[in-house]
This record gives C-alpha cells, structure tokens and sequence, in this order.
C-alpha cells in the first residue's frame, strides 16, 4: 500500500478513528453523511491537521507520527489536494494557478508557466490559460484545480467531494471525465464524497465513514450487495433487516417475523439484504413460489422517476418499488392493507 | 408624455436595482453630510483669492507643506513594513496575552496625541528611557528633528493600519493559505504570495488612514518635535500659528492641506477601495 493512513484526533465534536490505505493505481472513496469525519482524515493525510495518535505514511517517509514526534510540513509532502470548492486563486490566470505549484517550488516563471500550460492540455483547457478563475463554468474549475494539483506530481492525490461544487446537469459529464483523469493519474487517489454515485462511478474501493468510524470497506459491488449499516442500505437503495439464526435457512428478526433464505445462514447474528424490486405486493395471500409472505399496511407512497416507492408498515419495515400500474390496479393508497412477499432467493443473508 | 417619464423612471430604476435608500435615511444623511460640508464652505468664503497665490509660493508653506508629506509618507512606509507583521501576529498568531497586546496597540488611537508626544519624549527624549543612552553614546537626538515628527506621526498612525490589516486578516479565507500550503508553498511564500495579495484592499485602506493621521498630526508632533519653522513645522502646526497671527495664511494652509489630502485620497479610493 502506497498510502497509510491511521488517524485519530479529537477535534470539538468529532471524536475520529479511521483507518484507510490505498494502493499504487488505486481509487478509493471515503463514503459517508455530512459531519462524518471523512475531510479531516484527508486535511491529517495533506498535513493540515496534525494528528493527536495514529500514524500516516507514503510509501516508506513517514508523514505523520505524535509517538516518534515526526511531523512534515504540507509543503514537504508529497500529496496533493483538490479542495470543494478548488479555491483558485481570484487574482492569478488559470496559468498561473496551476503554475502556483512549481513556482513554490522553485521552477523559474517561464519554466514554470510552460509546465503548466501542458498540465491544462490534458485537461482540455489550453485555451484558458490566460482566464481569471471567476470567470470559469464550475466544471472547468474543478479541472483546473485538478491541473493544479497534478503539476505538482504528488504520489497521493485527495479529492475533497470533487462534484458537490457543481449543478446537477454539469455533474454528470464532470463526472465521467474526472473519471477519465483519475484513471490517467498513477499515484494513490483517495476521495471524499457524500454521493454514492460519485462513489461508485469514481473509486475501485468504498471505505464507509459513519460518526469517525469506519463501518465497511470493500469493492464497490461488496459494499453494495451487503450494506452493513442503515446508512449504507440507503445510499445503495436497499432495505437491511437484522436479525439471528433460526435455522439452517432461517432468520428471526427484532420484530418476531422468520424469514427463509436460499443460502445457508452464515453465523448466529446476521444481516438481510433486500432490493426494493423484490418485494411484491398483493392484494390478497400470493399463492406460488414465494416463501416469504406477510399482512402490511401502506405507510407512504413516493414516485421516484418511472418507479414508485412503497413503504409497508407491519412486521417488517421494508421498501418496495412497483410501477405506477401496479399502483393503480391494486388501488394502492395510504393506510391500505395488502400482502408483501419476498422470494428466498433474493434475500442475501451474511454475518454482522 | 407623463407616461413616458414614468416608462423612464422604471427603467432608471430597474438599472439602478437595489440602491434606494429608505426614505428615513435621506433626511439623516443630508444631515450628516451638510455638517461635514459646511465647515469647509465657511472656510473657502472667507479665502484671501486675491493674495493666494503669493501666500502659497511663501516659503514658510512650502517647507511646511513637504516637512508634512515627507513625515507622512514615511510615517506610512514605516508602518507598512512593521505594522503588517504586528497585524500578522495579532490576527494569527497563538501568543499570549493577546488582547492585551491589541489593546496597547489600540492605545495611542484612543490617547490624547499630546499625552503619546510626552511618553515619547519620556522614552527618546535627551534623558529619556532609551534615548538617554543613545545620546550619551552617539550624540543622535530624534526629538527637535524631522526624525522625531516622522516618529511622532508613526506613533499616531500606525494603529489605524494595523487594526485595519489586522481585520482584513481575519476575514480573509484561511483555506486559500492552506490550498497554498499543499501545492508546496513554505510559510514565507504562503504570507508573500496568497496572504498579502489577499489584503490587499485592507493593506490600502489601512495605508490611506495611516497616511491622514499622519498628515493631520499636531499634538504628539508639537509636543516631541517641537515647532521649529523649516525643521518640525508641519502644516497643522503652521495653520496653528498663523490662526493667532495671520488668519488669511492660515487659510490659505489650510486650503492647501485640503487640495493635497484630496489629490492624495480620491484616486486611491476609486483604485482599491471601488465597491
């Protein structure tokens, strides 16, 4: 692992211990709500915020260590951020922004600037070199503050919510070419965002980041099929029931209901996954090959796009998502008792 | 007709957007602004137009009138170049006892100028805390001299820049500094290169005040420096004089002062202080 990172602090409310690596060549994104922590780990790893235990390293240089009383400076590290909201400098050109790095560094101007005007090449924004920051649309800010810090060729380049900066529409083809310029870069890329779909789009890897925790990490298709926390249910859309073994291909929840699964149950205390899509609703007892029916009650109905959200009430708390014909012929509304059912199948079963 | 001057009016206001003032403030501000204004007409009424000219070529102005610009601009460099850090420090850094160090330093604007012009003397007068040894040594005396009205006018006016810089300081976006800090930037080159041309605006601002309050200086100055004509005689302690003696001369120094203050403050402020 190209980048080590143990960091714990205390800093008012926040009370942090995360503990991230990543690779040469690897994307990783810091996953989790607003207030989690996740930009003071990557302001520790840049060294604006000292660390009060803990230890982070690049490859073999330690950057960070209150035990050995090691402490470099940010400008002595070779790590690069890109800010929020990429803070270019209002009174420099484009060029001179992202010469900013190389003249810190010594670079003479012209030697400077030529590098520079190269690095906004890549980018695509030669043609801006001569701009003012104010002037740029926030997608070519985020590029030049990408430029910006690339020029100064970091072996760790953190990204602090890349995309939030930006309007919805600008968002998605932002998006694909950073993506595009994550990849081109060699070093380690570690992210932070609050979007799962940045997340996804973006990273090889998920570190989750809840109250200065990490709660899961995995590959972005681990995280997504078996979400250990409520919080990440959500983010990727599907329901998480808890519950213990009851058997070999059962589950008893909080609530009392038993739930049969098709994989055998791993451990005595297991999460259930379920996809909102899997869950039908009838308006009577379902007849068929679903072994898992219940009564419930409709507690809310929201269209989302060309699907609509249903959350059921009753034994389980759960989130189904119908079409609007579905909705119409079962004459679904507010308060109305129906039938839920899940196949064994699509419920994935693993330990907590 | 009426209909077009009312067409007119809407699109006047329309480009001038937000800017009417409640009705409550207009007759405030007349107010305010006549009591600024009228003072200066009574003064140019009573102007001697005829004999101006000769009055102003009088040598006893014209050495006042440089004494004063020399000492306030180098009452302004001097402050520029230590006043800075001392708002650096002030705003930045972690040091103790720091709002009594403010409060000090805000002290000679609150002070009556005669007083700071006594502890001068009492610090670097011929006897004096530190002057006393430095004469004993070298001979060197700043009070009596155009080193002690250049002293006199920094010890006045150097609050008003570091108290100015010093909020512009504080209200300047951190992170610009940090965003520096990461692309490799040392702590000199972060101060150089992102902090300064970020307070900018401040740095100016405080400049201009630094500079006024130099150039109106009279009670530190008389009671330090002395009213030497030609040596210590800025223009205040020449309007000063002439008040007893020769009002038409005090006018017409006054008049000046007014006309180089002007020429000195408006393009500034469309400069650098422009909202």
């Amino acid at each position: 692992m190209l980048l080590r990172a143990d960091v714990r602090l205390r800093l008012g409310a926040l009370d942090l211990a995360v503990e991230v690596e990543v690779g040469d060549g690897e994307v990783v994104a810091l996953l989790g709500p607003n207030g989690a922590g996740k930009t003071t780990v990557l302001r520790a790893v840049a060294g604006l915020q000292p660390i009060d235990e803990g230890r982070i390293t690049v490859g073999d240089t330690v950057l960070d260590d209150p035990d050995a009383g090691v402490l470099v400076a940010p400008a002595d590290r070779p790590v690069a951020l890109v800010f929020q909201d990429y803070l270019l400098f209002p009174r420099r050109s484009v060029v001179d922004n992202v010469a900013f790095g190389l003249r810190a560094r010594g670079a003479g101007r012209a030697e400077a600037r030529a590098a520079a005007a190269g690095w906004l090449d890549r980018v695509g924004l030669a043609s801006l070199a001569g701009a003012r920051p104010g002037t740029l649309s926030g997608g070519q800010a985020q590029r030049v503050a990408l430029a910006r810090a690339l020029a100064t060729e970091p072996l760790v380049l953190l990204l602090d919510e890349p995309l939030a900066a930006l309007d919805a529409r600008a968002r998605v083809h932002v998006r694909a070419e950073l993506r595009r310029h994550l990849r081109t870069f060699a070093g380690a890329r570690l992210l932070v965002t609050h979007d799962p779909v940045d997340a996804l789009v973006l990273a090889d890897r998920l570190v989750i980041v809840e109250s200065g925790r990490v709660t899961q990490q995995g590959t972005t298709a681990e995280v997504a099929r078996r979400p250990r926390s409520t919080y990440v249910a959500e983010l990727v859309g599907v329901n998480l029931l808890t519950g213990t073994a009851s058997g070999d291909h059962a589950v008893r929840l909080g609530s009392g209901a038993e739930l049969v699964v098709a994989d055998p149950v791993p451990g005595p205390e297991v999460a259930v996954a379920v996809r909102p899509r899997a869950v039908s609703i009838h308006r009577h007892r379902p007849e068929g090959s679903a072994r898992n029916a219940w009564q419930a009650h409709v507690v809310d109905l929201e269209a989302d796009r060309d699907r609509v959200r249903v959350q059921l009430g009753g034994p389980l708390a759960i989130v189904a998502e119908v079409t609007p014909q579905a909705v119409a012929e079962l004459d679904l509304v507010t308060g109305v008792s129906v039938w839920a059912s899940v196949k064994a199948v699509d419920l994935a079963v693993y330990e907590r | 007709m009426s209909e077009r001057g009312a067409t007119t009016r809407y699109a006047e206001r329309r480009r001038r957007g937000g800017a009417r003032p409640p009705w409550g403030l207009v007759p405030l501000a007349g107010l305010a602004l006549a009591f600024l204004v009228v003072p200066f007409v009574a003064l140019l009424q009573r102007a001697p137009w005829s004999s101006l000219g000769q009055r102003i070529g009088d040598p006893m102005v014209t050495d006042a009138l440089r004494l004063s610009l020399v000492s306030a601009f180098a009452a302004t460099a001097i402050s520029l170049v230590v006043g800075i850090p001392l708002a650096w420090l002030l705003a930045r850094a972690d040091i103790p006892g720091r709002s009594l160090l403010r409060a000090v330093v805000i002290l000679p604007m609150v002070l009556p100028p005669v007083v700071g012009g006594a502890a001068l003397l009492f610090a670097f007068g011929r006897r004096g805390l530190l002057g006393g040894p430095v004469y004993d040594g070298s001979g060197f005396l700043l009070p009596f001299s155009i080193w002690g009205v250049i002293a006199a006018n920094t010890f006045v006016a150097m609050p008003f820049l570091v108290v100015t810089v010093e909020a512009g300081l504080r209200s300047a976006d951190r992170r610009y500094e940090d965003a520096a800090a990461t692309l490799g930037a040392g702590r000199w080159t972060v101060f150089r290169r992102v902090t300064l041309p970020m307070v900018a605006p401040s740095v100016v601002a405080g400049a201009v005040l630094c500079w006024a309050r130099a150039l109106g200086e009279f009670g530190a100055t008389v009671t330090f420096a002395g009213n030497l004509a030609g040596r210590t005689q800025t223009m205040p302690l020449a309007v000063f004089l002439a008040l007893e003696s020769d009002r038409d001369a005090a006018i017409a120094l006054s008049l000046v002062l007014i006309a180089v203050s002007l020429a000195v403050l408006v393009p500034l402020r469309d400069r650098w202080l422009a909202a």
